[in-house]
Formats: C-alpha cells, sequence, structure tokens
C-alpha cells in the first residue's frame, strides 16, 4: 500500500509528461506535414546553401 | 518535371489552366510587417523529396526571397519575400516543370477544429489509458481502501478527460436538442456523463463498481472515428482547393487619362474600360469597344466551338479570351454578372441535399428514444420488484452505459474513412460522407457534354487524308497561335521538307497569315483564307470543318475537328449502364454536335441546346418523377444543376464554382472515376447496413444482460472493445473489396481513346 502513495504519481507524471510533450509537437507545427517530414529525412543537408 | 511526371499521383491536365500573372499574386499575397510578404500557391505536382528540394533551393536562390517551404501533404509552398517587386516565383516553378496555383486563402488560417480534436484525442487516450491500468488493479481483486483509492484517483483522471474531450460531444448533443433534433452525439453524451456521474456516487460511497474506464476509453475510440472522418475530408477539400482558379481575380482597368490599374473583381464597375489580354478569362460581363479575338465559352455556355468576336459584341463573364487583345467596357459588376447568376439559381434549386437526413442520424432519431425508454422501463422494473431505489438506479444506469451507442458511433465514420481512402488514391475527393450514401442510391446519372464527357478540346480527325506536307505547313503556323484549333494542328508538326515560314502574323477571329518565299498561306476561316474559292463555305463560319489552309487564295487542305472524347468516357458509361443506372445527356451545345457524341458513346437519351435553368428543369421533372440523380457537370452553367442533383460530380477541370457545388472532384482525366465512385459508394453503403446490423446484434445480446442487472464494469469494458472493434474490422474490408477496378481507372490512355472516336466517325 505504501508503494502506491509514491507509485501511481510517478506512473501518472510519467504519462502526463508524455501527453505535454506530444501537445507541445502539436503546438510547434510537427503535424502539419507529415508526408513531407517522412520525404525530407533523404534530402541531404549538405546540398542546402541557406 | 524532373523526378515524377510519369504516373505522379496528382498528375493534372490543365492545358486550358492560365498561369497567374504578378498583379493576381501581388493580391493573394499577405503582408507580415516591415516589408516582409508571404505568398502561398498551391503546386498539385510536388511528389517526393527531390520536388521539395529541387524547389526550395531554385526559389530560395531568387532575389529578395526569404524564405521557402513546401508542404508535400496539401502540395501547397509558402514564399516569404520582401520589397514591393514580386520575385519571378510562378516563372520559375515554371522552368522546374511545376505548374503553381493561386488558392483561396482559408479564414483563420489553420485548421482550428483538427487541433481541437487531436488535442482531445491525445487527452482521451491518456485518460483511458491511467484509469484502465488502476481499472485492471480493482478488477484483479483490489478491495476496500485500496479499491477506493484506485477509484478516487480514477475519477480525478476522469474528470478533466470528460469536460475537455466530452466537450465536443456534449456541445454537439445540446444544438442537436436545442433545434429538436436527435443525432448520435445524444445517447453518447447522456450514457458517458450517466456513466460519470454513477460512478463518482459509488466512489463517495465506498461502492465496489465503478465506470470511468468506460466512459473515457468509450470517449477515446468516438474521437478517433471523428477525427480520421476529419481529417479525410479536410485532405479532399484541400486537394480541390488547390486546383487552378479559373474564375478572373483581377482585371486590367484602363482609365480616362489613360493610367492603367489592376484591380480586384469585386472593385470594377459599370462603365469601365477593360483590358483583356489573349489567354486571359473576361472578368465581368461587358461589350467589346476595340478588337476581334474568339472566345472559348465551352465553360459557361457548353458550346464547344470557338465563338468569333468583334467590336460591339456582347461578351459573359467567364469566357477565355483565345486569339486577340480585346478592350471591353464592363456592363455589370461582378455581382450582377453571369457568375452570380449562376449562384443565385443554384441557391434557389438546392433542396434534394438539404432534405438529405444521413443514415447516422435516422438511426439514432429511432435508436436514442429506444433506448432511453428501455433503461426507464428496467428502473420502473427493478423498483416494482425489488423496492430498492439504488439498485434500481444502478441498473438502468448500467443499461444505459452497455447501450452507449460507441459500435452505432464508429459504424457510419469508419466505414466512410476508408471508402474516401480508397477513392482519394484513385484521385477523386469526396466532399463529405453524406455524399457516398446519397450516390449509392441513385438510377439516374446526368451527364454534361462538353468538358465533362468530351474534353471541351478539338481533334483533327481527318489528319490522315491531308497531304503530308500541307500538314507539316498548317502545323508549322499553328505553333504560332493559342487558338485550340491551332493547337490540334500543331500536334502534328514534322519535317518533311516544307519550306520555311517568313513573316507569320495572326489575324484575331480570322486566323494566321505566313509567307514563304513564293507564296501567301492562310490557315483560318474558309471565307477568309480561300478568298478565290467558289465553295460558298460561308455559311459554315465558326463550325467544325470550316477551317482550312490556302496557298495565294486557292484552298489546299481542309481540317476537320471534333472535341475529343473524355478518356474511358465509353466504358464508363457502359459500366454505369450495367449497373442499371440510365444514362442521359443534357447540353448547351447544337443538337449535331450532341448527336455525333451520343452516338459514339452509346448514350440513348440526350437534351441539346439547353439553357442552365433547361438543366435544372429536367433534373427537377426527373426528380418528381421519383427518380434519385446524379449530375456529372463541369461548366458555369452546369452549375445549378450540379446543386439540384440529389447527388453531383465535377472534374478538376470544372469551373470553380462548380467544383464548389459539387460532391465529388476527380482528379484525373479518365471517366471511370464516375462508375468508381458508385461502386465503392455501394459497397461502403452495404458495409454500413452490415455494420448497423453487428452494433444491433451486440446490443440485443448485451441488453437483456444488462436488464438481469449482471453486467459489470469488466463486462461492460470488453463487451463495448469487441463491438467497436468487430465494427472497424468490418470496415476495412473495403480495403481488399476488387482492386482490379482500381487499377483499371489508373494511367488513362488518351491517345487511344481519340484514335477510337476518329475511327467511329
Amino acid at each position: 500500500m505504501t508503494t502506491l502513495v509514491y507509485l501511481i504519481p510517478v506512473a501518472l507524471f510519467l504519462g502526463a509528461l508524455g501527453l505535454a510533450g506530444f501537445l507541445w509537437a502539436l503546438r510547434s507545427g510537427q503535424y502539419e506535414d507529415l508526408d513531407g517530414a517522412a520525404e525530407r529525412i533523404l534530402i541531404d543537408r549538405d546540398d542546402r546553401s541557406n | 518535371m524532373s523526378c515524377c511526371a510519369p504516373g505522379a499521383e496528382m498528375a493534372l491536365d490543365l492545358e486550358t489552366s492560365v498561369l497567374p500573372s504578378s498583379q493576381e499574386i501581388r493580391l493573394a499575397s499577405r503582408s507580415l510587417g516591415a516589408d516582409l510578404h508571404q505568398t502561398d500557391l498551391s503546386v498539385p505536382a510536388v511528389h517526393c523529396a527531390a520536388c521539395i528540394q529541387a524547389i526550395e533551393t531554385a526559389l530560395g536562390r531568387l532575389d529578395h526571397v526569404e524564405g521557402v517551404r513546401v508542404n508535400l501533404s496539401t502540395k501547397r509552398v509558402s514564399i516569404q519575400w520582401r520589397g514591393n517587386e514580386i520575385p519571378p516565383i510562378v516563372a520559375a516553378l515554371g522552368r522546374l516543370g511545376y505548374e503553381a496555383h493561386l488558392f483561396d486563402p482559408e479564414v483563420g488560417e489553420k485548421d482550428k477544429t483538427l487541433s481541437e480534436l487531436i488535442r482531445a484525442v491525445a487527452v482521451a487516450g491518456f485518460a483511458a489509458g491511467n484509469v484502465m491500468l488502476l481499472s485492471v488493479s480493482v478488477w484483479s481483486g483490489a478491495e476496500g481502501a485500496t479499491r477506493d483509492l484506485f477509484h478516487w484517483v480514477s475519477a480525478l483522471i476522469a474528470i478533466p478527460a470528460l469536460a475537455f474531450a466530452g466537450g465536443i460531444y456534449l456541445r454537439s448533443a445540446w444544438n442537436a436538442l436545442r433545434h429538436g433534433r436527435m443525432n448520435m452525439d445524444v445517447p453518447i453524451a447522456v450514457g458517458v456523463s450517466l456513466a460519470y456521474a454513477m460512478s463518482l456516487y459509488e466512489t463517495i460511497n465506498h461502492g465496489e463498481h465503478a465506470y470511468f474506464d468506460a466512459s473515457v476509453s468509450l470517449l477515446f475510440f468516438l474521437l478517433i472515428g471523428r477525427t480520421l472522418d476529419h481529417v479525410m475530408r479536410e485532405r479532399a477539400r484541400t486537394a480541390v482547393n488547390g486546383l487552378a482558379r479559373l474564375a478572373a481575380r483581377g482585371a486590367m482597368v484602363q482609365r480616362d487619362d489613360g493610367t492603367r490599374d489592376y484591380l480586384p473583381v469585386g472593385e470594377i464597375e459599370p462603365g469601365m474600360q477593360l483590358l483583356v489580354a489573349a489567354g486571359e478569362r473576361v472578368p465581368v460581363d461587358g461589350r467589346i469597344i476595340r478588337g476581334a479575338s474568339d472566345l472559348d465559352c465551352s465553360l459557361v455556355s457548353g458550346e464547344s466551338t470557338p465563338k468569333t468576336v468583334a467590336s460591339g459584341e456582347r461578351v459573359q463573364a467567364g469566357t477565355l479570351n483565345l486569339t486577340g487583345p480585346l478592350t471591353i467596357e464592363a456592363t455589370a459588376a461582378a455581382k450582377d454578372s453571369f457568375l452570380a447568376e449562376m449562384v443565385r439559381l443554384m441557391e434557389a434549386a438546392e433542396g434534394g441535399r438539404a432534405r438529405y437526413r444521413r443514415i447516422a442520424d435516422r438511426v439514432s432519431a429511432l435508436y436514442a428514444p429506444v433506448v432511453h425508454l428501455t433503461a426507464f422501463v428496467t428502473f420502473l422494473g427493478w423498483m416494482v420488484a425489488a423496492g430498492d431505489w439504488h439498485q434500481a438506479v444502478t441498473i438502468a444506469i448500467a443499461v444505459l452505459i452497455i447501450t452507449c451507442p460507441c459500435a452505432l458511433g464508429l459504424a457510419v465514420p469508419i466505414v466512410q474513412v476508408v471508402a474516401a481512402r480508397r477513392l482519394f488514391e484513385a484521385g477523386v475527393m469526396v466532399k463529405d460522407g453524406s455524399a457516398m450514401e446519397r450516390l449509392a442510391a441513385i438510377d439516374v446519372a446526368v451527364f454534361d457534354k462538353t468538358g465533362t464527357l468530351t474534353l471541351g478540346q478539338p481533334w483533327l480527325v481527318n489528319a490522315s487524308s491531308i497531304d503530308p506536307a500541307m500538314l507539316a505547313i498548317a502545323a508549322d503556323m499553328a505553333a504560332h497561335s493559342g487558338h485550340p484549333f491551332s493547337k490540334a494542328i500543331a500536334g502534328f508538326v514534322n519535317f518533311v521538307g516544307q519550306p520555311k515560314l517568313e513573316a507569320v502574323s495572326e489575324h484575331p477571329g480570322f486566323g494566321i497569315e505566313a509567307t514563304t518565299a513564293d507564296s501567301t498561306w492562310r490557315l483560318g476561316r474558309r471565307g477568309w483564307a480561300g478568298w478565290k474559292a467558289r465553295t460558298g463555305g460561308e455559311g459554315r463560319y465558326g463550325g467544325f470543318g470550316g477551317t482550312v489552309l490556302s496557298r495565294n487564295g486557292a484552298i489546299v487542305a481542309c481540317f476537320v475537328f471534333q472535341d475529343a472524347l473524355r478518356a474511358d468516357a465509353k466504358t464508363s458509361i457502359g459500366q454505369l449502364n450495367e449497373t442499371e443506372v440510365s444514362v442521359e445527356m443534357l447540353s448547351g451545345d447544337t443538337a449535331a454536335a450532341c448527336r455525333e457524341v451520343a452516338e459514339t458513346l452509346g448514350v440513348e437519351r440526350f437534351v441539346p441546346a439547353l439553357l442552365p435553368s433547361g438543366k435544372v428543369e429536367r433534373i427537377e421533372a426527373l426528380t418528381r418523377a421519383g427518380h434519385k440523380v446524379l449530375m456529372v457537370g463541369d461548366g458555369l452553367n452546369d452549375t445549378p444543376a450540379l446543386g439540384a442533383a440529389h447527388v453531383s460530380i465535377a472534374p478538376a477541370t470544372a469551373a470553380d464554382i462548380g467544383r464548389n457545388a459539387a460532391d465529388f472532384v476527380f482528379l484525373r482525366e479518365s471517366l471511370l472515376a464516375v462508375p468508381l465512385a458508385l461502386d465503392i459508394s455501394r459497397k461502403a453503403g452495404r458495409l454500413i447496413r452490415q455494420n448497423l446490423a453487428i452494433a444491433i446484434i451486440y446490443n440485443t445480446v448485451a441488453v437483456p444482460i444488462a436488464i438481469l442487472g449482471h453486467v459489470t464494469p469488466l463486462i461492460a469494458a470488453i463487451a463495448m472493445s469487441a463491438s467497436s472493434l468487430l465494427v472497424i474490422a468490418n470496415a476495412l474490408r473495403l480495403q481488399g473489396f476488387g482492386s482490379d477496378a482500381q487499377a483499371r481507372s489508373a494511367a488513362p490512355d488518351r491517345r487511344s481513346s481519340i484514335g477510337t472516336l476518329a475511327q467511329s466517325s
């Protein structure tokens, strides 16, 4: 029973951390071009002057 | 195009589209403050990483360009630039082989509903996961203080989930009830809130059963379905928005003092003098003051032959100026022009669609009262039988929880998402789910001719019977003109030792004149080109067959044109006939032109020379006779008919308002998109009915258990997830169905279909 006192908050905190991370990613526009993100990984960075 | 021209998913063939001018781009740009502007362009051909890189590098090198970002999902490029002069973006894209269009900037820019839905899914998912974890512990035998603690923690997690994620359903349910309607969200909202309220009461009183897990995981499942549905429609909408605008956005106005201004269409007033260059669309109704030209009226009236116009004649908004520059005097403002008249007709005709009630709404209108009545009767029954107030309420609420239409709520949208996805892959955009339900019910298909069954582009039919040397000269001359007939002839360019052309000039409304070392050649209307001929061909002005090539005034070759058929038109009509849909053709074109196409395609009934209102009347007559009519059309003159029909389909080359009025828009050239959409809609309809049956069978099994008071949270969780998964699995079967139909619709071979027409006529 005593272990639950800290295990439950820890579990909830980790879950909430994941949720917050997702909401942050959503707000910063990382989900706006999913197809593009998948393709951009193929582009060589060196070629880009800017 | 560099990397992906053949078979590019969105490959469009919009030969009639006009590149946006820099003034138009200027009008569509947004100011970001401090001299910085942003322009968003739709580039439908963007396809892969190489495209992204090519565009971003090339545009980034232009002067004054600050930043370029390609969005591959929406197929758009946003460019930030400084200064007053617009960098030559469109030209640069054109050099790379990408056609760029302007699109209507959406209000509010980002899609607020989508981000709200995704946030709701995230919150509901988080809550469902954690509550389920605690519930499993309770099911495994946690008792006493531990169970109470778990229930309390669950209650605390479920509150924000219910307030945030459930708010979407509560608001929608409240809206429906307030307007005296019933939708699926009402039983969902009632079930979820009651489950929560009862569980909270149980928790406070150290009760054994709490349904927090049921209420949040239900929300989670339903929100996933709703979000997918939204994403699918949004994708279709952006794809349609990205197509070329065919209406003029603005026009060059010539002031009395000789200065010129580029004004948006909305600011043009009657009496203003407008300059319309060759290749531009006429922005408002007007009268020609100076100049002569040929006008392409196919989008406006359905006539396939370009009309020759000269000074003094009236022109309608939306027609495309083909050959010579015109100065016109506006006789009506944009809001009184032909286009606006069509919008008014369409609004007046709209009815079939507004009256339609979606399957889900019809089912829920039956379902909700039955379920709520069952719960109420259960309550009364237990009161009479046991007399325990608390027990009766608990069991009645358990009935509501177990009947909460999770499977029913998913039954329709999931199938429609899968179906829309299938159609999207085949290049058919679906505006909303109800369109598929309506399409599945049709028994008459009405087609427009010009631009729908045909491409609205002439095709030289008698090339094989023309002297190759003459054809080669004609092709050389035709390359200098933008007239559709010229384009058709120019396709036969070939070197067979013909003399070199000198001094080529175009005479708008007549034809092209060129000189060679020893003679004067004319390609154009019979009366003008063959001035020495005594053919009496003047009576055939403008008709197909009236185009000749002359040498020093004597006719040496005669060109016969026919409107090229859309790819697979005949197969598509055949497939529709097989599925017992009767096909009819309504056109604004002449009877002769209609008969020819109807005979080639095997269309039995057609009505020629119809005005826009005539098409609407015909459709309304069919509707009154009890038919459900599908309208397929592209022109401005079809727009009212698209609105009047039970369901409508437009090609990507349709006029802007036609595309907006249509329920489906197909992007590829092949007309097979129509039978494909019908086929998938019908299969989707069958799956929807199966899903509804599954949901109802589930209820007939689960409800008696609930009424007898044997439902525990564990049974509720298992039963509800099982039914939802079953419904989703059934919907996914649509992916497997008849992929051969899809294969057939891919890669249209235009030449072959045109060849067939040429032979058969």
